[in-house]
């Protein structure tokens, strides 16, 4: 098994490392293989953008504009941005509009797509002209213009980079989503939402105990996470705009809440009864139907994307093993039979993948099986780097956010594509960042 | 010089000499008034030493009563102490007790039954490998093993209540076995 996971992982490597080989591009973009689109990126240039009325503002405004742009395409994980070293041409210069571009300067780079940019800046009012071309077809495949106050440039790059991922996969991407994770202050843990892309944190609780395990409700407004702040685990169930908040606090511990896609129904760990069990419970904490019976430990309840069935983790073996209950037939079925520890499922979009995490000979790291096609190997998406945790899937099924503490100072969020290629430092903020959580998927970027 | 040197000496002998001669003198006068004094004795001055006699026996008992007492708060301080500071150990995903816990757990038990009057929480931990849900379940499990045995000793269970911090607060924040061993415990709090 080893063997075969480490010649994987060298493939993913090798043809990663090198760059893709030119290739005429003839189908349609929609068709563009998202299960594992990673292994052949298609090579997009990303040149600077133009000042349409030639003001040194709107040079600045660009460069943040070109800088985003950037650093939001990196989140789709099936693009690969070629060094601008290489361009022939300079639209910044010559003009963004398909009438001035010379579109054999970028198929003779290997550049598949090319993205251009415009800027004018009109009494504190910024205009972004964006258009994005295939470049082999010479055809415009999306153009947008957006208007707004300098502060907007972001948002309007990002509806942007929603639009290229719509335009090329037929998805939204993950440009509207946000996450919600766990960073300390002053020691303490405490629940924070961001940007997909790690921007903008915000602290959502003021607890000064241990706040843990947030969990996106299907609509993204409400978070549900268990807090210490009144002396013990219990679930608090926040909605973020009203900021009105109730408690599941029943006896012993309320832990590791989980929504069910579409519902106002979560599932969560009580130990009321003197036992570990999970329970479907209404969003005001009302029981609606205990899910497990099994002496032990039974915990981290993941719905899958349909809602019809739950993975979870129970240590009725002997040791944590993920395991898989239909909700409509009852049937529980063991899904991890590698190693002696195994917790942490995370359902990807489209319910046919579980990531997990595994510990083997001391170190933690991530795993994914495949559930479509029967017991098989797992993959190690996470290898010799740290301690991997928590994975979790973007909207998309595209890439994975997990906590590593491969840069030596506690543990931080990472992100890589869900074939475990691109794994990077999410961001930097103060303490140390744990449980990170995507919001779900997102329908309209509009 | 010499002269000098002689005329010193001989002066000491003599100061020496005189000395002598004086204590040995003294001494006999001494010895006389003592054999004086001893005849003067009488019954009642017996009585008051045999008073005397009784009341440094007492002081005596009351400075070893003393001594005890303050022994006693001594050792009720070092049993607190170790009740709070001597924590129940776990091995690797384990609720178990082990023999040297169930050890640890009787000698809690019988300084549970001589302050009947106290209520604890016990508080169930774990080292940081592992995961932060499962070991959240963990802990409460490693509390509730020490419950159900303090329990089975005859401790009230409306004594004593539990609660996990699984991998949260940990004794020790090393990374090697040596400091996952101390954090895998149940430790114990008075309320």
């Amino acid at each position: 098994m080893t063997k075969r996971c480490v010649l994987s992982v060298m493939i993913v490597f090798l043809i990663c490392s090198f760059p893709v080989p030119v290739r005429v591009f003839a189908a349609a973009y929609d068709t563009i293989q998202v299960s594992n689109p990673f292994l052949n990126k298609t090579p997009v240039a990303l040149p600077a953008f133009k000042a349409l009325t030639g003001r040194p503002a709107e040079t600045d405004l660009g460069a943040n504009a070109h800088q985003i742009l950037e650093n939001g395409l990196a989140f789709t994980g099936y693009l690969k941005q070629i060094n601008p070293n290489a361009f022939l041409a300079d639209p910044a210069q010559t003009g963004i509009r398909m009438s001035d571009i010379d579109f054999k300067d970028w198929t003779g780079i290997g550049a598949e797509l090319l993205i251009t940019g415009g800027v004018e800046e009109k009494d504190g009012q910024v205009k972004l002209e964006l258009r994005l071309f295939d470049t082999f077809n010479t055809q415009l495949l999306k153009g947008k213009v957006y208007t707004g106050e300098p502060s907007q440039i972001r948002r309007m790059i990002h509806l942007f980079c929603a639009e290229v991922s719509h335009a090329l996969t037929g998805k939204w991407g993950v440009f509207a989503s946000k996450l919600a994770f766990v960073s300390t202050v002053d020691g303490n843990k405490e629940i924070f939402v961001s940007d997909f892309d790690g921007h903008n944190p915000t602290r959502i609780t003021r607890d000064n105990s241990i706040a843990l395990s947030p969990a996106w409700s299907s609509d993204g407004r409400s978070l549900a996470y268990v807090s210490y702040a009144g002396g013990k685990p219990d679930i608090y169930i926040r909605h973020l705009a009203r900021d009105r908040v109730t408690v599941i606090d029943r006896d012993g511990m309320n832990i590791t809440p989980a929504w069910m896609p579409g519902k106002d129904t979560l599932a969560a760990a009580l130990s009321f009864s003197g036992n570990q069990e999970i329970y479907l419970l209404t969003r005001q904490g009302e029981m609606i139907k205990k899910v497990t019976s099994s002496w032990g430990i039974n915990v981290s309840p993941q719905f899958s994307p349909d809602g019809g069935k739950l993975a979870f983790v129970s240590n009725r073996s002997g040791s944590p093993q993920v395991y898989i209950k239909d909700l409509g037939t009852g049937d529980v079925n063991r899904v991890t039979f590698q190693g002696s520890y195994n917790t942490s499922p995370a359902w990807s979009p489209d319910g046919k993948k579980l990531a997990y995490v595994g510990i083997e000979k001391n170190r933690i790291d991530i795993y994914l099986i495949q559930l479509d096609r029967g017991p098989g190997m797992p993959v190690q998406l996470t290898r010799g780097q740290g301690d991997n945790e928590d994975p979790s899937w973007s909207p998309d099924g595209n890439l994975i956010v997990f906590t590593s503490t491969r840069e030596g100072q506690g543990p931080a969020l990472f992100m890589m594509t869900a074939a475990g290629t691109d794994q990077r430092r999410l961001m930097k903020m103060p303490g140390r960042q744990t449980q990170p959580r995507w919001s779900g998927p997102v329908t309209n970027a509009e | 010089m010499n002269r000098k040197l002689g005329f010193y000496v001989l002066m000491a002998v003599l100061v020496a000499g005189l000395f002598l001669t004086a204590s040995c003198a003294k001494k006999t006068v001494v010895s006389d008034a003592t054999t004086i004094e001893d005849q003067a004795k009488t019954a009642a001055d017996a009585a008051a030493e045999a008073e005397a006699a009784r009341k440094a026996e007492q002081e005596r008992i009351r400075q070893q009563e003393l001594q005890e007492e303050a022994a006693r708060k001594e050792g009720t301080v070092q049993a607190r102490t170790r009740f709070l500071n001597q924590h129940i150990h776990f091995e690797f995903d384990s609720a178990q007790l082990t023999d040297t816990a169930r050890a640890l757990l009787r000698e809690k038990a019988d300084w549970l039954k001589a302050n009947s009057g106290t209520g604890i929480v016990i508080e169930g931990h774990c080292d940081e490998r592992g995961t932060t849900e499962y070991n959240l379940a963990l802990g409460e499990r490693r509390a509730a093993a020490a419950k159900q045995y303090l329990q089975d000793l005859g401790i009230g269970a409306y004594r004593m209540t539990t609660v996990s911090y699984g991998e949260e607060r940990p004794l020790d924040p090393g990374q090697n076995e040596a400091a996952y061993s101390k954090n895998r415990r149940a430790q114990f709090v008075l309320k």
